[in-house]
């Protein structure tokens, strides 16, 4: 075995032991993940996201937050590499502090949207009839809106903040999953493992949470990864409309709205938050691509 | 031999309504089932599956069960509610299904599964639960039992997803098995292992079993008393020992098709089926 370097025993025919085969499902996965040069870009896009906004007080030197009025404006450079804004302050420190509300964002909103869809899914999907049709009129009117459109409106109702930016979206974001949710329960719900588990006498949410949910997970969590982009641009619009975090709080979308007036004789104010949301978002897109190939078994890699 | 039946079907039917009119799966089934095991034999379609899912109330969306009488242990499984029925399923009748590859959760552990069962008709402790599996595990004949607890179902064999399908039904000690052709799936030695297994099971506990399939040897040499259906009904009854001196035509047909060793080697015969069998209760009067 000696001999035997890990990316043998990765690829063993035969492994030894259930730790190794479980390793090497992991690592053929990524075999084909890897193979998608896209995808390990937009993987490492996002590691470098979270890296950031875990290392974001040792990354800024001066404190983002805090206006520097002498310093206005002033273009990028070796100074400050993004410029600084109209206050003065660091435009680079700001997007470094602003990647954790970003991530804060679609961290929630996730949390938030991920049970809501699969619970309604799972049971329209499983139960059927006027359950089925009552749950999904329901879906269908939030699938109607415009995304953007509707979370401007609760926001409204609510009152600006980031908080209620967040539920807000997780609001308007929970139908897509809902239909996944429940075109996977329709398909599970005649399998034979469903039948002896009723004959077993389980219960019908047992049912559910047990047999049908797990099996949906995969293709929600897909669903979700190529979601994220949306729900970042959504921040981020609801931020630039002035609905989302509010102004000292260096939320990437109001960097936008704040700087839009300075578009023409200082650029980099808005432009360079615009363009930390299109690298994000264009990195989340790209990895739920990948993973949504290494996922699916249809298309047959791995 | 007990004398008082588990469970007593009396003039089943089960009638589904399609769109090219009523198609009568079951047409007025009548049998006892005491501590013994029950064969039922019959071509595809003739509506033995059909039976057994009707006894636990999981006959497939748009069907209609009718009875005279359905009772198992004093309760009318006709009108019982969902709670008694679930009650009744697992704890009283299980049944074990035909494929074990599709019939055990390919994303759920093997023990996971074997409990639940368990977890579902008693209060007992997790720990407990886990004791019970393994012990359930080793009662069905499979090595290394701490092993195959933490598998999951696409890791074990089809013999041994038998087993461990069998081991589930088992768990919450049911009076009644239906067994819908547990042993179709799998190879003929494997087949032999698996119905060892189950006839132990049965036999150590003093259960009922159903055993649902299209096999006349395998029943005959299984069971103790054999029905043989054919279009929804019973052709004749009879101790399965004296299958060989079935008197109604459509069990003799069925005989003379099999092929036998010691028997002269000509054309084998074709089943005739004579359309009056339909229309009378044949048989077992």
């Amino acid at each position: 075995m000696s001999a035997l370097t890990l990316r043998g025993w990765l690829l063993a025919e035969s492994p030894a032991s259930k730790a190794q085969a479980r390793c090497q499902r992991l690592f053929i996965g990524w075999l084909a993940f890897r193979r998608n040069p896209v995808a390990v870009i937009g993987l490492l896009i996002i590691v470098s996201l979270v890296l950031i906004a875990l290392l974001a007080p040792w990354l800024t030197l001066n404190a983002a937050l805090e206006p520097d009025l002498a310093n206005r404006l002033i273009p990028p450079g070796s100074q400050h590499w993004f410029g600084t804004d109209e206050l003065g302050r660091d435009i680079l420190d700001r997007i470094i502090w602003g990647s954790r509300i970003t991530l804060y964002i679609v961290g929630l909103v996730s949390i938030i949207v991920v049970p809501i869809g699969l619970l309604i899914g799972v049971v329209a999907g499983y139960v059927g009839g006027w359950v089925d049709n009552v749950l999904m009129r329901l879906t269908d009117i939030f699938l109607a809106f415009p995304r953007l459109i509707l979370a401007m409106a609760l926001v409204a109702a609510l009152g600006p903040g980031l908080e209620n930016a967040v539920l807000a979206i997780a609001l308007t974001t929970w139908s897509p999953f809902a239909r996944i949710a429940r075109a996977e329960a329709l398909t599970i719900r005649n399998s034979d493992f469903i039948l002896a588990a009723r004959m077993q006498g389980v219960s019908t949410a047992g049912i559910l949470a047990r047999h049908v949910a797990p099996l949906c997970m995969s293709s929600v969590i897909v669903r979700l990864t190529l979601d994220m982009a949306g729900i970042i641009l959504t921040a981020a619009g609801l931020g630039f409309l002035g609905l989302g975090a509010q102004p000292p709080t260096p939320e990437w979308g109001a960097m936008i709205s704040l700087g839009r007036q300075y578009l023409i004789d200082q650029w980099w104010v808005p432009t360079m938050p615009g363009i930390a949301i299109l690298v994000v978002s264009l990195g989340f897109n790209l990895l739920g691509d990948g993973l949504r190939d290494v996922f699916d078994p249809k298309s047959g890699g791995g | 031999m007990d004398n008082s039946p588990l469970l007593s079907v009396e003039d089943l039917h089960v009638t589904y309504h399609t769109p090219t009119g009523l198609v009568q799966a079951v047409k007025g089934v009548s049998f006892d089932l005491g501590r013994e095991k029950l064969g039922i034999v019959g071509e595809s379609g003739s509506g033995k599956s059909q039976t057994g899912r009707a006894i636990l109330g999981l006959t497939a969306p748009g069907g209609v069960v009718r009875a005279k009488r359905l009772e198992f242990d004093g309760i009318n499984l006709l009108h019982a509610d969902q709670r008694t029925l679930r009650r009744v399923r697992g704890g009283g009748i299980s049944m074990i299904m035909q494929d074990p590859k599709y019939s055990l959760n390919p994303v759920m552990t093997v023990g996971k599964q074997i409990e639940e069962a368990f977890l579902v008709h008693s209060n007992d402790s997790k720990a407990e639960a886990r004791r019970r599996t393994l012990e359930m595990l080793r009662a069905v004949r499979i090595r290394e039992p701490e092993r195959v607890y933490e598998a999951y179902p696409h890791e074990v064999s089809g013999g041994m997803g038998q087993r461990i399908m069998i081991a589930m039904m088992m768990m919450p000690e049911p009076s009644i098995i239906i067994a819908d052709e547990p042993t179709s799936a799998l190879d003929v030695t494997v087949q032999l292992q698996v119905l060892a297994v189950l006839d132990d099971m049965i036999s150590e506990r003093g259960m009922g079993l159903i055993f649902i399939s299209h096999d006349l040897n395998l029943i005959a040499s299984f069971c103790d008393r054999i029905l043989i259906m054919y279009g929804g009904q019973v052709m004749e009854e009879c101790r399965a020992a004296e299958l060989a001196q079935a008197k109604h035509p459509y069990t003799r047909g069925l005989l003379d098709c099999l092929p036998r060793l010691d028997g002269a080697r000509e054309e084998l015969a074709v089943l005739q089926r004579d359309p009056v069998w339909l229309e009378t209760r044949g048989g077992s009067q």
